[in-house]
This record gives structure tokens, sequence and C-alpha cells, in this order.
């Protein structure tokens, strides 16, 4: 990297993991929504 | 002019399918380019005549930065639509995009800062854009601490949505303080499609990166609604098609 990889690879490691968080975060916030939804369809009755 | 189509968005169940079909499609693309984003911009693109390999900083700093901008002005577009019209779903599709808006702020300023030490000598300087870059970060928190303090769904969608679009008024003084202010920023590079400033050996990659981030952002989005209309949406009958096993 010319004597830059101390800058470049950490820059390319933040936004990877800001990457990779997000689609996990996501996954697990739609994924806890839908078991809170069964749940709650079925304590009325509503499975 | 048929209108249905736009009434129909304001529709949870609607939504909520239209997001599961799109997320495919936006989610495998965005994989795709950001891949071929990254083997450009790493291996293909020269190294640049005045930074060196140190410019490579730009394939991951300027994707972020166009999502920090491009993801606040979709939230108060959305929060104004929730507002003007009473449109839950808006106030849902707001909500989603603030994480994400925020990561990818502090993502821009973090691999800013990476790239200002070895070029300009420092990791900051209050410099108007590295400043107001940091004033969006803050609009997040900020809109986002606000929905978390309001107990009722309701206020806190009126009160965040105000946040959101009074805060609107950031974003071209982001774009523009290169330009209005004496900055250690450069000036725009890409935003010139007439005009590139880049070799294309140098910006395809970069624009990769771009339709690859946006991507990113829409099925991220699609994914944190699904999540937000089930959540608003209590125990409505209509789930039960859509949570079936």
């Amino acid at each position: 990297m010319g004597g830059y990889a101390a800058f470049v690879w950490p820059a390319y490691a933040v936004t990877l993991a800001v990457i990779v968080l997000n689609v996990l975060w996501a996954r697990r916030l739609l994924r806890r929504a839908q078991a809170a939804a069964r749940r709650r369809l079925a304590s009325r009755g509503e499975p | 002019m048929d209108f249905t189509w736009f009434h129909r968005l304001g529709s949870p169940p609607h939504v909520y399918r239209l997001a599961q079909r799109l997320t495919p499609w936006l989610a495998w693309p965005a994989a795709l380019l950001i891949l071929g984003g990254l083997w450009g911009g790493l291996v293909l693109a020269p190294p640049d005549y005045q930074q060196g390999d140190g410019f490579r900083i730009i394939y991951v700093h300027a994707p972020s930065a166009w999502l920090s901008l491009m993801v606040y002005t979709t939230m108060a577009v959305a929060a104004a639509v929730g507002l003007i019209w009473r449109i839950k779903v808006a106030h849902a599709a707001a909500a989603s995009c603030a994480p994400v808006g925020a990561s990818f702020t502090a993502a821009a300023l973090v691999t800013g800062s990476l790239w200002g030490e070895p070029m300009w000598g420092t990791y900051w300087q209050w410099d108007p854009r590295l400043t107001s870059e940091l004033v969006l970060l803050f609009l997040y928190l900020g809109y986002m601490g606000l929905r978390a303090s309001i107990e009722d769904p309701q206020r806190a969608d009126r009160a965040s949505a105000v946040l959101a679009v009074v805060g609107v008024v950031n974003v071209p003084i982001i774009h523009y303080s290169v330009t209005w202010w004496n900055s250690l920023h450069q000036a725009a590079t890409v935003m010139q499609l007439a005009r590139p400033k880049m070799p294309g050996s140098m910006l395809v990659p970069l624009l990769l990166m771009f339709f690859g981030f946006t991507l990113l952002f829409g099925a991220l989005l699609l994914v944190r609604l699904r999540a937000e209309v089930l959540d608003r949406e209590r125990a409505n009958s209509w789930m039960r098609g859509v949570l079936a096993p």
C-alpha cells in the first residue's frame, strides 16, 4: 500500500464492519419483531 | 393521473409484502456491486499521482459520506410525508432510516480522519465540511434519542419528524461547505459527471461502490421497515398470512 497501509486497511475494516453489523442488526430486528408478533397473535387465539 | 399506487403505500400489509418481495432484488445486486467496487478500488485502480495508494480510502469514504446525506434526505422526506398526510408507514420508514444513516455517517467521519492524517497531517480539524458532517451525526442521534424518550408512538412520530425536517437544512450546507468556505477538504470529485475529474479506471470502481451502497441502504431499509410495521400493527389479523412458517 505504498506506506499507507496503516490508514487504508483500518478505513476498509471500519466500513466493512459497519456494513456487516447493519445487515446482522436489521435481520435480528426483523426476527425479533416476527417472534413478538407471533406471540401477540397467539395470545389473541390467532396462531 | 392514477395515484392508486401512492395510496397503497400507506397500507401496512401492502408495504410489508412489497418490502418482502423487493429485498432480495436490492440485496444481491448490492453485494455484487460492492465486491466489484472493492476489487476495482483495491486491485485494478492505479495509485494516484499525488496521494499514492492513500487515495484508495475514497472507495469507502465517499460512498459512506454519500449514504449519510442520501439517507438523511430520505428520512426527512418520509417524515414530512408522515407529518403532512398522517401516513404511519411513512413515519415507520423515517424511523428505519436513522440507525443506518447514523452508522454510515460515523463511518464517513472515521474513514475521513484516517485519510486526513497522511494527507493533511491531522486526524481532525474544525473545518466546515468535517464540522457539518459531525452535526449530521448529532442530528441522527438526536432523532433516535427523541423517539426513544417519548412513550406515545404518535407523539414520538410527530416530534421526531419535525426534527428530521428542520435538520435537512444541514444537507446542502454539508454539500456546498467546500465551495462556500475555505476548506481543507477537496472539492467535489464525483458529483460532476459532466466533467469527471478522475480517469475511468478510478471512477468506475467508485461508481460501483456508490450504486452498491445505495442498493444496500434500500435493502436494509426494507428489512427494518418490515420489523417496524410489525411492531406498530401489534396483533392485526393480516399478519397471520405473512408470519405463516
